[in-house]
């Protein structure tokens, strides 16, 4: 082709895309865009699952419903930053797949979901009652609960039998007297007390509220400075120092899986990853007697308080961004993903790591292949949210972020802060979110 | 038209102008106005004034962090001065393989920060770090030693990394600034019987003065806004004993989203560097004066 004719040509291309429109209308043309669906989530600690979304639901999504998918993963901790990157500039992600109570954070640049929430609820037995108070604002949704990754104590049978505790402990106390006999032999519990998204507040919540510690009563007022508050801490500074490994209070949230993988604890709190590793690694996960790892790992709760025992499990949740131009698809989209036969191909890989927000699935074959993830199947029917006895809205989730309630735990774990000063000072930072 | 000098000097200007006043002032203004809004992310917010300004005045999360950020801004800076001062003493002198030295020593000022504080925080990691098992193994402690997990460990871990991080800053650029001086001045020092430490003391530190001002303001500027070492390193943690007024100020204003509360912290910082300038260049323009 001659330059001539080549000018000729591209030109006439140009003026038939009306570039003059584009120009005017400030974004790009619509074919080039309607189809694209831009997903970002975390890097799932089950890679497999990633796997799944980027080798099957991808060319599925493309096929079904003729939307080109691009998913995104990240490291937990960036997600925020990204969300807020996004949403002030308003472009990104049509969908940000979020954690724990970021949807309240992020609630006013949400498109309203309800629609597809309603329906995914009515279709597949209900939500459950913690990702549903996660979710939505005034009664709107305003994320659709894709997952919850339940927290639960991982624990050594074999090192439990041998002190004579062949069943998991019910309360605080008789994990405490367990943990003493298992540090004693250099087998300590494992639980990181610092600043990291998952495990840490995770613990340190739950704990409380087992106690009758709460941050603020139904009207909002903070209440955190009580005597069972002290109570649990008081507890806890003890049972670090009795049972714990102390370098727990700069753990972040994979330290213990290696710590439990490698022998060094003998029980920890986590979501199902050290045993699916375990389970996946069998050959180089051993016990100290040879035998596979996975063989000797069970679960259990966290023991109860005086007031009982109330967990907290990680929530995930598909938010889709008010900013983005393909809602429609977006929206299409979630409801192809939740239903039963595309939501199954994910949610079996889990092996029980991540759970569906929905009851339904409690009823899934999937849960029949290993008695030793049973007590995942159940973790979502109970379960507390940031910001008890008020909402887990904006305010819980900025006492969350700031690690008020981890850090009031650490302080007296570490002995820089009696009890009571400790809960005293996390008391004063909390009045001031929600003053 | 351009004959003019004026409109010439406006003409040669006005890139230079269009830069600081897009990505310096445009920023700076920008941060300034969301600190006197309630602005959140998602929600434009109204005006408080400096009611931000003043939560964040009494936060005591805030004050531990501004504390914590004096103390790893001197001690990083001293150590750095010194042993870059020391460094570049050594380098100064005549020895084989010089130049590959000089370079290599460049190293750990290259490595991306991230990648390097993360190599450090596997060194220094609670339950298998290689340090605490070197110390194990050959007898020298029973214990583990609490690195990053005692928060006045975890800070002088910080300030290592820290100096580490930025002493061959300190030493290329006063290596530099020892190579201007006249080996004419050391040898008339010596012939009037100064031994070395006179020399350095009356001869050296004078003449390096100024080199090791403008390092120092360069240093402390980056010191004291510094994310990325202790965001990597301890995420602040463990009980906000190692957080600064930048990683506190990223976790309200982005991980909260209260943005504007964020941009109130992070001005916190914007007096003291300013009267940190300030003092130091006032002091290296007398020092020209005499």
């Amino acid at each position: 082709m001659k330059r001539r004719k080549f000018l000729k040509a591209t030109g006439a291309g140009l003026a038939a895309t009306g570039l003059a429109g584009i120009l005017a209308a400030h974004r790009a043309p619509v074919f080039a865009q309607a189809n694209t669906l831009h997903v970002l989530r975390w890097n799932d600690f089950v890679p497999a699952a990633d796997k799944v979304l980027r080798e099957v639901y991808v060319p599925e999504v493309q096929k079904a419903l003729g939307i080109k998918l691009n998913v995104e993963t990240v490291n937990a901790n960036d997600i925020p930053a990204r969300a807020t990157a996004a949403i002030q500039s308003g472009n990104g992600p049509d969908i940000f797949n979020f954690l724990n109570n970021y949807p309240q954070l992020y609630a006013a640049a949400a498109q309203d979901v309800s629609d597809v929430a309603d329906e995914v609820a009515k279709s597949q037995g209900g939500i459950y009652d913690l990702p549903k108070a996660l979710c939505t604002v005034s009664g709107k949704w305003v994320a659709v609960p894709w997952s919850t990754v339940p927290a639960l104590i991982a624990y050594r049978k074999s090192w439990f039998d041998e002190i004579g505790v062949k069943e998991f402990p019910k309360t605080w106390a008789a994990y405490h007297e367990a943990g003493k006999k298992l540090k004693a032999m250099k087998r300590p519990i494992g639980q990181t007390l610092g600043h990291t998204f998952g495990d840490a507040p995770t613990f340190a919540y739950p704990l409380m509220w087992s106690y009758g510690g709460q941050e603020v009563d139904a009207k909002g007022k903070v209440v955190l400075n009580s005597k069972e508050t002290v109570d649990s801490v008081r507890m806890m500074a003890q049972f670090w120092k009795d049972a714990h490994d102390e370098g727990g209070l700069a753990w972040d949230d994979s330290n213990n899986n290696r710590a439990f993988l490698s022998g060094d604890v003998s029980a920890t709190l986590n979501g199902a990853s050290i045993y699916v590793a375990a389970l996946n690694g069998a050959d180089k996960f051993k016990t100290d007697k040879g035998a596979p790892l996975h063989t000797d790992i069970q679960h259990a709760p966290l023991p109860n308080g005086p007031k009982g025992a109330f967990p907290y499990h990680t929530a995930f949740t598909d938010m889709v961004m008010k900013y983005s131009k393909n809602t429609k698809g977006a929206k299409e989209y979630l409801r192809w993903a939740h239903s039963k036969a595309n939501y199954e191909k994910w949610i079996v890989v889990q092996k029980g790591f991540a759970i569906a927000p929905t009851r339904d699935w409690e009823n899934h074959p999937m849960w029949n292949a290993d008695p030793v993830m049973l007590p995942f199947k159940t973790a979502s029917r109970s379960g507390r949210a940031m910001g008890f006895g008020g909402a887990p809205d904006k305010r819980a989730a900025e006492a969350w972020n700031k690690y008020i309630i981890v850090d009031m735990y650490a302080n007296a774990a570490s002995g820089k802060m009696k009890p009571e000063e400790s809960v005293k000072a996390a008391a004063s930072e909390l009045a001031k979110i929600y003053t | 038209m351009l004959e003019s000098e004026k409109v010439l000097a406006s003409t040669l200007l006005t890139p230079g102008l269009l830069i600081l006043v897009l990505f310096i002032a445009y920023p700076f203004v920008m941060a300034l106005w969301y600190s006197l809004t309630s602005i959140r992310v998602g929600d434009p917010g109204q005006f408080v004034g400096l009611d931000n300004f003043v939560k964040a005045w009494n936060d005591t999360i805030f004050q531990v962090a501004f504390k914590n950020t004096v103390f790893y801004t001197f001690w990083a800076t001293i150590f750095k001065l010194a042993l870059g001062m020391w460094l570049a003493l050594l380098l100064n002198r005549s020895f084989r393989f010089k130049r590959i030295i000089r370079a290599s020593m460049l190293l750990p000022f290259i490595i991306p920060t991230v990648l390097s504080a993360f190599a450090w925080r596997w060194m220094f990691d609670p339950t298998f770090s290689v340090m605490n098992w070197l110390l194990f193994h050959t007898g020298m402690i029973a214990d583990r030693l609490p690195f990053l997990s005692s928060g006045d460990w975890a800070m002088w871990c910080a300030v290592l990394v820290n100096t580490w991080r930025g002493m061959p800053f300190f030493a290329i650029t006063l290596l530099a600034g020892l190579q201007t001086i006249s080996p004419d001045l050391h040898e008339a020092a010596a012939l009037d019987g100064a031994n070395a430490w006179h020399r350095f003391w009356h001869v050296t530190w004078p003449l390096l003065m100024p080199v090791t001002l403008v390092v120092v303001v360069f240093s402390v500027i980056q010191t004291f806004s510094d994310f990325q070492l202790i965001y990597v390193l301890t995420g602040g943690g463990p009980a906000n004993s190692t957080h600064l007024v930048a990683t506190y100020a990223y976790q309200v204003g982005v991980a909260s989203g209260l943005l504007g509360e964020g941009a109130a912290l992070s001005l916190f910082m914007f007096p003291v560097l300013f009267a940190v300038v300030w003092i130091q260049l006032r002091f290296m323009k007398r020092m020209e004066g005499a």
